[in-house]
């Protein structure tokens, strides 16, 4: 998967040698608030340790500091500063607005702001066979360098759509933020592939069933509404198609709305396979 | 002497799939142990910015991350370039177990494969 490298603050509770406990519910608050805020924490008790391990972004440490700490240190990496403030008396929303500042102060990236939804894929499953590649209206998906099918573009992923799971024919495909198995990272089991596989029929899901029945939900209720002269109601028929074939699928409606038609699948396809063939391509020039 | 293992708590922060009730009772429980660990808002969202703090998780052991599907986390990781250890890391399901049964988990050794 490639995204843009962000550095983010981390954020040390420290109580450790030279550094007073905090009471448990207090401990329990700040830790849920920084979380809440979209913050990594490391809650050290033991003073075995002050920097979490892999760390190579700025740190803050927050503690009940028995003598006053710098406000700034170079860490062993100095390939980013450790802040140090004192947390005596401060309840968790205060902890918080702490936080901010430090943030701010260090210039680290905004802790999250949307959904985390992207596809994962099980390489333990897929065949490499790019159908969710020629699927995802979206560029999600690329090819790397040594022609495997990856996720390139997590952030492009729309929001609660599981479309592309539902194409893959090996059920290979994870969002571990979906409210059901397999697709939520549960096993896959015997009756998933069969399941799954019913739905998967692509050419089905993307140029027949869906258009049919669009067209000819709308060609019929066109006709009958022209008789009704009302627009409203035609409207509301197309809304009740859509809300159908969305419940079947669990696809939001926008992304039923745009589905590419069959030629411009099979021109995808070949974009695809040719990309492929020919090797990587450079970032954000993925097939469109 | 056994190492200690290391415990990574996800907090889910940013959806509604593993219960609120079970995810505070577990983050809870350990703030109340006195052992040091590691949290973090939503492992989600750091293997989409591929965070080189996942790197450094993946490379120690023994390693008890407590999050959800053991399936999601382990192919999250490896997305974000990091993949975990095929032995020494223990993935608790905060989705389908109870604060208790990872609170007993927690106070085992972590030697199952991911
Ligand atoms: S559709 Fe499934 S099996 Fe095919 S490349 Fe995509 S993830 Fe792999
Ligand atoms: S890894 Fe699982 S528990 Fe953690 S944020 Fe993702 S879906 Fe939620």
């Amino acid at each position: 998967m490639s995204a843009p490298l962000v550095r983010s603050l981390r954020v040390v509770l420290y109580e450790g040698a030279g550094s007073r406990s905090i009471p448990d519910a207090d401990r329990f608050a700040m830790m849920a608030t920084l979380l809440q805020g979209g913050y990594a924490v490391t809650s050290v008790r033991t003073g075995s340790r002050t920097v979490p391990e892999g760390a190579r972004t700025p740190i803050v440490v927050l503690g009940r500091f028995e003598n006053a700490p710098p406000r700034e240190a170079e860490s062993d990496s100095a390939a980013a500063p450790i802040y140090f403030r004192d947390i005596e008396g401060v309840d968790a929303p205060a902890i918080a607005s702490i936080v901010e500042s430090v943030h701010a102060e260090a210039g680290t990236g905004r802790p999250g702001g949307w959904k985390p939804w992207f596809p994962v894929i099980d390489f333990g499953r897929c065949t490499n066979c790019m159908q969710c590649l020629t699927f995802c209206l979206f560029d999600v998906y690329g090819v790397s360098p040594d022609k495997q099918i990856r996720v390139q573009n997590p952030s492009n992923c729309k929001t609660d759509c599981p479309a592309c799971s539902r194409v893959c024919p090996e059920v290979a495909i994870l969002f571990p933020k979906y409210k059901m198995g397999p697709i939520n990272g549960d096993e896959v089991r015997e009756e998933d592939i069969h399941r799954e596989k019913m739905k998967v029929d692509i050419s089905a899901l993307l140029g027949g069933d869906i258009y049919a029945a669009l067209r000819t939900r709308s060609q019929e209720s066109k006709q009958r509404f022209a008789r009704e002269r009302d627009d409203k109601r035609a409207l509301e028929e197309r809304r009740k198609c859509l809300n159908k074939l969305q419940e079947q699928l669990d696809v939001p409606p926008e992304v039923l709305a745009a589905l590419p038609s069959l030629d411009q699948i099979r021109a995808r396809t070949e974009r695809a396979v040719a990309a492929a063939m020919q090797g990587p391509t450079p970032a954000g020039t993925e097939p469109q | 002497m056994k190492t200690q293992p290391r415990i990574v708590y996800c907090h889910c922060a940013y959806a509604q799939v593993v219960p609120a009730d079970v995810k505070q009772d577990v983050l809870r429980r350990l703030t109340e142990s006195g052992t040091s660990f590691d949290a973090v808002a939503d492992l989600c969202e750091m293997a989409a910015r591929r965070d080189p703090w996942l790197a450094g998780v993946a490379c120690q052991e023994p390693t008890q991350i407590v999050a959800c599907y053991p399936r999601a986390v382990k192919w999250l990781f490896s997305s974000a370039g990091a993949p975990l250890p095929e032995r020494g890391i223990r993935i608790l399901n905060m989705r389908t177990e109870s604060a208790e049964t990872i609170a007993a988990a927690l106070g085992t050794a972590a030697d199952e494969d991911a």
